[in-house]
């Protein structure tokens, strides 16, 4: 579980484009949007691709994949739960 | 009603005319504003790299930055250091318009896109890349970071095309859609980049001329 | 209120006809124009509708005369049909009699065959004549050369509200006395690259679009291509024309919001409005009917209702977006519903918004829901583009 979420934080940084944050400054119950990383709907679009292309996972409705887009912690968690690859 | 003004509509308009206020002009790692040189790398960097040393330099704070394509990114550096040089109110930044032209429109990340869809084993189009796959995106970004909310247009030319931007910001200015017009072109393909715009406004001093124009464009 | 400028001719190709007639016609029918792709080959195929025109490319090649070598993109097809349309229509016999220009938008340009003939490029020479008609001013100048103008050719890009400013830039050269006549629209072609995009933005409807309803899924993408001529009041009385329409506002303006999304209180959209109303001296009382933009995502429907709010207060007057007729076409959907709202003006007639069954919470705005007849004498007409480039256009009887 702490591998994937090293993994995850190390790919968020990356494929997001957040060129100021380091693994480090992402705690594991940090909000991803909001106040937190400050991201925004096309960040969800663009972690959608992620989950399906590095987990096998596909979400189709936007609007819920907030939900699992809270923080490292319940997005590890469902990676877990959900994964095809 | 009658409305005495204290000159006639024809001085009105006369006045109207826009002068060339400030420029701002991007090249091979050179950034030169109002003929000053502001930037310039003298090692071969690449736009990516070169855009990121600005940034830090600059100090500018905006994260969102690094999320913009290499279009949006050239048009909004060459935007914050011009606009940064001058000091526009947030009530004339509302109606400030915005003209800007190239060449190859967004070409530039379309190919970024394509290459995402042409796979058929890695079929990921990338959401965040799409979104930049139109010329006018850039200029939405500075919009967005001077909450500028004047007429946007956004021309294909082949050529740098000085004579087009001039009637286009004359004819905005004397049919009072804009007091202050951003005006320019931002280009970037394989082969590399460059942008140069100006704010035509009526605190300018330079003539708002084809040949001034041009003059500035190319800095000998 | 200021007469605006004349519109003489008009010209369209679209998912629900190939010419200004057969649009009409099934507007007046309630006759949607969605369904599954014939002509492109896109693996989400059975997963979306779209808004296709008839025509295959060689159709419309064989009734432009093209040579078997041409290197026509499906933009400039669409874009030269409805041209032609739109001159013929102005019976406009001869283009050098006066100072004529063409403002034509796009945004996707010849992706359709760039994306086709991408992997043959190097090596399939014939395939290489569709490099250069890539660009997106590669449409524009094809189409002035079919029409024989010269006089002033410019392509205009900015997203889903170009044409309508391709509209509102000719519209202010006649008025200046720049140009005596020009024609303006807009033209894109359906693509995998666009189809793609937006499906990756998780806005495209399985089911045929339902604006400003509730429980709408977003949009269905369409192709088209739609022309206006204007011309100046001195052409118009020399030639003795008779005029369809008036062009009598324009308003563009920022949203400086998000690269995609529209802000929540639409503030974009409601200075646009404004600004259209401004130049045409109107009250907002006094516009009879919104052809809204209305493209049936979350965010768009919501937000431009905010703005239609904002701008008309309690009194907001009959609306209806046409985009469940023919989808969504992009660059071209400011001219292809600058001919509808023409069409309403001349019919007096409102235009279904189809597919529309409850009301959304926030606002509880009814759009019009089957054709209706009253007199029209202003007609208002919104597009949006990503980048937060809004324009409204107005026209007048």
């Amino acid at each position: 579980m702490n591998a994937l979420k090293q993994e995850l934080k190390e790919n968020i940084i990356e494929q997001l484009n957040l060129e100021e944050f380091t693994v480090e400054d992402i705690d594991n119950d940090d909000a991803l949007f909001g106040d937190g990383l400050g991201l925004d709907s096309i960040d969800a679009l663009e972690l959608i691709v992620m989950l399906d292309k590095d987990y096998g996972i596909k979400l189709t409705d936007p609007e819920k994949s907030k939900e699992i887009f809270q923080s490292i912690n319940v997005l590890a968690e469902y990676i877990t739960e959900h994964r095809t690859k | 009603m009658v409305v005495t003004r204290p000159y006639s509509l024809k001085q009105y308009l006369l006045n109207n005319k826009p002068n060339i206020q400030a420029w701002c002009s991007v090249q091979n790692g050179t950034i030169i504003c109002n003929g000053k040189k502001i930037v310039s790398f003298e090692k071969e960097r690449t736009f990516s790299e070169f855009a990121k040393q600005v940034y830090k330099d600059q100090q500018w704070e905006y994260p969102k930055f690094f999320k913009m394509d290499r279009l949006s990114k050239l048009t909004f550096l060459t935007a914050e250091i011009l606009l940064n040089e001058l000091t526009i109110s947030s009530e004339e930044k509302e109606n400030l318009a915005v003209v800007l032209s190239n060449k190859s429109a967004s070409l530039d990340t379309d190919r970024k896109y394509q290459d995402s869809i042409n796979s058929i084993e890695n079929f990921y189009p990338s959401p965040a890349v799409f979104v930049y796959t139109l010329p006018n995106i850039g200029m939405g970004e500075v919009c967005i970071r001077h909450k500028i909310q004047g007429e946007n247009a956004f021309f294909v030319f082949d050529d740098f095309n000085p004579l087009f931007l001039k009637q286009y910001a004359e004819s905005l200015t004397q049919n009072n859609k804009a007091r202050q017009v951003l005006c320019g072109w931002t280009e970037i393909d394989e082969k590399g980049y460059n942008s140069f715009l100006y704010l035509a406004s009526p605190n300018g001093t330079l003539p708002h001329t084809e040949e001034t124009i041009k003059k500035l464009y190319t800095p000998s | 209120m200021k007469k605006g400028v004349a519109i003489t001719g008009m010209g369209i190709v679209s998912a629900i006809g190939d010419s200004v007639e057969e649009n009409l016609q099934a507007l007046l029918t309630s006759k949607s124009g969605l369904g599954i792709s014939k002509h492109i080959q896109t693996h989400h195929k059975n997963a979306i509708k779209i808004g296709e025109v008839g025509f295959t490319n060689t159709e419309i090649a064989t009734q432009l005369q093209l040579s078997e070598d041409n290197n026509f993109t499906r933009t400039s097809l669409l874009g030269c049909l409805a041209a032609k349309e739109a001159i013929q229509n102005a019976g406009i016999k001869s283009i050098s009699e006066y100072k004529t220009g063409l403002i034509s938008a796009t945004t996707v340009g010849g992706m359709d065959m760039t994306e086709k003939y991408w992997k043959q490029f190097a090596s399939n020479p014939e395939s290489q004549k569709y490099i250069s008609s890539h660009h997106a001013g590669d449409s524009t100048e094809k189409i002035a050369a079919s029409l024989g103008i010269t006089d002033y050719v410019t392509t205009i890009s900015t997203a889903c509200s170009s044409a309508a400013n391709a509209i509102m830039l000719g519209a202010r050269l006649v008025k200046a006395g720049k140009l005596d006549r020009v024609v303006v629209g807009g033209t894109d072609a359906l693509s995998k690259f666009t189809i793609n995009g937006f499906k990756s933005l998780m806005i495209l409807s399985e089911t045929n679009c339902t604006p400003f309803d509730a429980n709408r899924s977003g949009l269905n993408l369409g192709e088209a291509a739609a022309y206006l001529v204007l011309e100046s009041d001195e052409v118009v009385a020399a030639q003795n024309k008779s005029v369809l329409a008036y062009v009598s506002g324009y308003g563009n303006a920022n949203d400086a919001f998000h690269q995609t999304a529209s802000s929540k209180t639409g503030e974009g959209a409601y200075l646009a409005m404004k600004k259209a109303l401004e130049v045409a001296g109107l009250k907002s009382s006094e516009i009879d009917y919104v052809n809204a933009h209305g493209t049936a995502t979350q965010n768009n429907d919501l937000s431009e209702s905010i703005a239609l709010q904002r701008i008309f207060k309690e009194k907001i007057p009959s609306f209806s977006s046409t985009k469940a007729f023919t989808g969504h076409t992009l660059a071209a959907a400011g001219a292809v519903e600058a001919v509808f709202s023409i069409l309403a003006l001349q019919k007096n007639s409102m235009f279904a918004n189809l597919g529309f069954k409850t009301a959304m919470p926030e606002t509880g705005l009814v759009p019009v829901t089957q054709l209706q007849k009253k007199e029209l004498k202003h007609v208002l007409s919104n597009s949006f583009g990503f980048g937060g480039n809004c324009s409204t256009l107005l026209f007048s009887k």
